[in-house]
């Protein structure tokens, strides 16, 4: 392979990766903006999306498209049930517990997700068939278009759900004055169940469509949390579009480093970027000082 | 309109209001006063039900609202303007202002809540000018505005607020307090709580004072500026 398909290879590789971390950041945003918390458990609603997937077509033999939608009704219900079972109750609990249970959660997952499926990768079929592409001499997988392709979807729907309709910005009011929101009339607790259903149905559909390329397995989870955290902090942590160009920041140089210097090297870029940016400019890339200063993380 | 009868409110063990009865006619002005910790606070969120009271009941226009949910309170025309403010910091003006008016946020209340915003920015013309600034980012006086704006935003027919004089300059009280005149003029119910005794009792026609969770004296505004124990614990003289 010659330099300059190398680089589009690289250069799609990244933006698949980059499109995940996108959402994983979003997901982490959403449920940040309306509770505060950090939900480390959020890469196990993309492993959940994953491994639904495969069980449905490939147990089941449902249908791919229908099974997909099944899948994201069925992490959706995860995210409900994990809400009103494991942070509800803990209304008057401290954040930092809050977040501390949404570790315990995400090991819990993963060890339901491990005694259901056990500890091998598996894989599904991309959701549609086709041959490679060949652009520039690097060869683009068709569901590469799928996953970029949904991706963009969600995020502008989600950008128009939090900047344009009401539940939207009620949703982010509940995060900046949960008093001040119930004077309003607002349902706090309706409120923040929402976002937690939200987040799991974007790890849903995160996980149902990378499956096809990266395999899923019980455990790939916390990496995926990790890079999409790096991604909601980089973009400067409650703005959406910030966390969905950092993933895509985070995306592209991990798959140029993993190409140039070394595989390796990959996981632990995304961390250095990290906490180089957090030592610049500590609300993110695209965080005002301004905002800033009104958040308690 | 408002009847307060026996209410009793805790914080787990700490008992915060000790059997409280207060009342508050259509169209009137009434005040509470009393030092920090009296319970004043407490008083509003458990009229507003943000706080559930564990005995007592607190009459609204006939029904009794003591375990009603607060977005059920707002909806029957009760609106509380917090202690503190307590603005969406990191949403802009007009967004505090739109979430104000949440429960009507559909179709039928479109034009309502159009009218609404320009009687608002009649009321407090900076506001207009300052529609898309980051509400945490104005000054104290500017932010109590908001925060009176926005529960006007419900349409409340009775308003309750918890200091808006606090930590503002003079001029600013000043300015606060002849729009809380004009709202009553209008046709809104006032209840007032306020530290600062001597404002508030000038404004409001009948008042309570508070003092550790019961209410230690009420009377007309006028006997309780003359009254000498009120004087020397709230008036500095
Ligand atoms: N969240 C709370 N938890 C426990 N005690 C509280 C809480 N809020 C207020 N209190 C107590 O209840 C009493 C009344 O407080 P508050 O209603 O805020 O008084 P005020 O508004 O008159 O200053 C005080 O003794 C205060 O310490
Ligand atoms: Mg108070």
């Amino acid at each position: 392979m010659d330099l300059q398909s190398q680089i589009v290879q690289y250069l799609v590789t990244g933006l698949t990766l980059g499109s995940i971390y996108a959402m994983v950041g979003l997901g982490f945003t959403i449920i940040y903006n309306a509770t505060g918390i950090i939900n480390l458990a959020q890469g196990e609603f993309v492993m959940f999306g994953g491994l639904i997937m495969v069980f449905l077509t490939a147990t089941l033999r449902i249908p791919m498209f229908l099974a997909f939608f099944i899948t994201l009704a069925l992490v959706t219900v995860i995210g409900i049930i994990y809400e009103r079972v494991f942070i509800n109750p803990l209304k008057q609990t401290s954040l930092i517990t809050l977040i501390i249970v949404t570790v315990a959660v995400s090991i819990f997952f993963r060890g339901i997700a491990m005694f259901i499926w056990g500890k091998n990768p598996y894989s599904l079929p991309p959701f549609s068939s086709g041959k490679p592409i060949m652009f520039a001499g690097a060869a683009i997988l068709p569901q590469i278009f799928w996953v970029l392709g949904l991706s963009l979807l969600t995020v502008i729907l989600m950008n128009l759900f939090f900047n344009r309709t009401i539940t939207g910005k009620a949703m982010s009011a509940c995060a900046g004055n949960r008093l001040a929101a119930s004077l309003m009339g607002i349902n706090v607790s309706k409120m923040i169940l929402l976002s937690f259903a939200l987040s799991a149905t974007l790890g849903a559909i995160a996980g149902a469509s990378i499956t096809p390329i990266a395999l899923m397995e019980y455990d790939r989870g916390p990496l995926l949390a990790l890079k999409g955290f790096c991604a909601a902090v980089l973009g400067g942590l409650g703005l959406g579009t910030g966390a969905v160009v950092a993933g895509f920041i985070i995306g592209i140089i991990e798959s140029f480093s993993a190409g140039f210097i070394s595989s390796g090297f990959k996981d632990a870029i995304a961390l250095i970027i990290l906490i180089l940016v957090l030592f610049i400019k500590p609300s993110g890339i695209f965080g005002s000082e301004e905002v800033g200063k009104v958040k308690q993380f | 309109m408002l009847k307060l009868e026996g209410i009793t409110t805790f914080y787990g063990t700490i008992q915060a209001l000790k059997n409280i009865s207060i009342k508050v006619g259509a169209g009137d002005i009434v005040t509470i006063i009393g030092a920090n910790g009296a319970g004043k606070t407490t008083l509003l969120k458990t009229v507003s039900g943000v706080i559930q009271s564990a005995g007592g009941a607190v009459w609204y226009q006939g029904t009794n609202i003591v375990h009603f949910s607060a977005a059920k309170i707002v909806s029957m025309g009760i609106s509380q303007v917090p202690e503190g403010r307590q603005l969406f910091s990191h949403l802009t003006v007009l967004d505090n202002l739109h979430l104000g008016a949440y429960l009507y946020h559909n179709r039928k209340f479109k034009d309502e809540i159009e009218e609404k915003l320009d009687w608002i920015f009649t009321l407090f013309p900076i506001l207009r000018k300052r529609a898309k600034q980051l509400a945490g980012t104005m000054s104290g006086g500017e932010q109590q505005m908001v925060a009176i704006a926005r529960a006007l935003m419900s349409r409340p027919k009775l308003l309750l607020l918890d200091e808006p004089s606090m930590g503002l300059a003079p001029l600013f009280v000043h300015e606060i307090f002849k729009v809380i005149r004009r709202l009553n003029d209008q046709g809104t119910t006032i209840l007032l709580v306020e530290q600062n005794a001597r404002a508030a009792l000038q404004i409001a026609r009948y008042g309570y004072v508070l003092e550790t969770g019961t209410v230690a004296l009420e009377g007309l505004s006028q006997e309780l500026l003359a009254d000498k124990k009120v004087r020397q614990a709230y008036l500095g003289k």
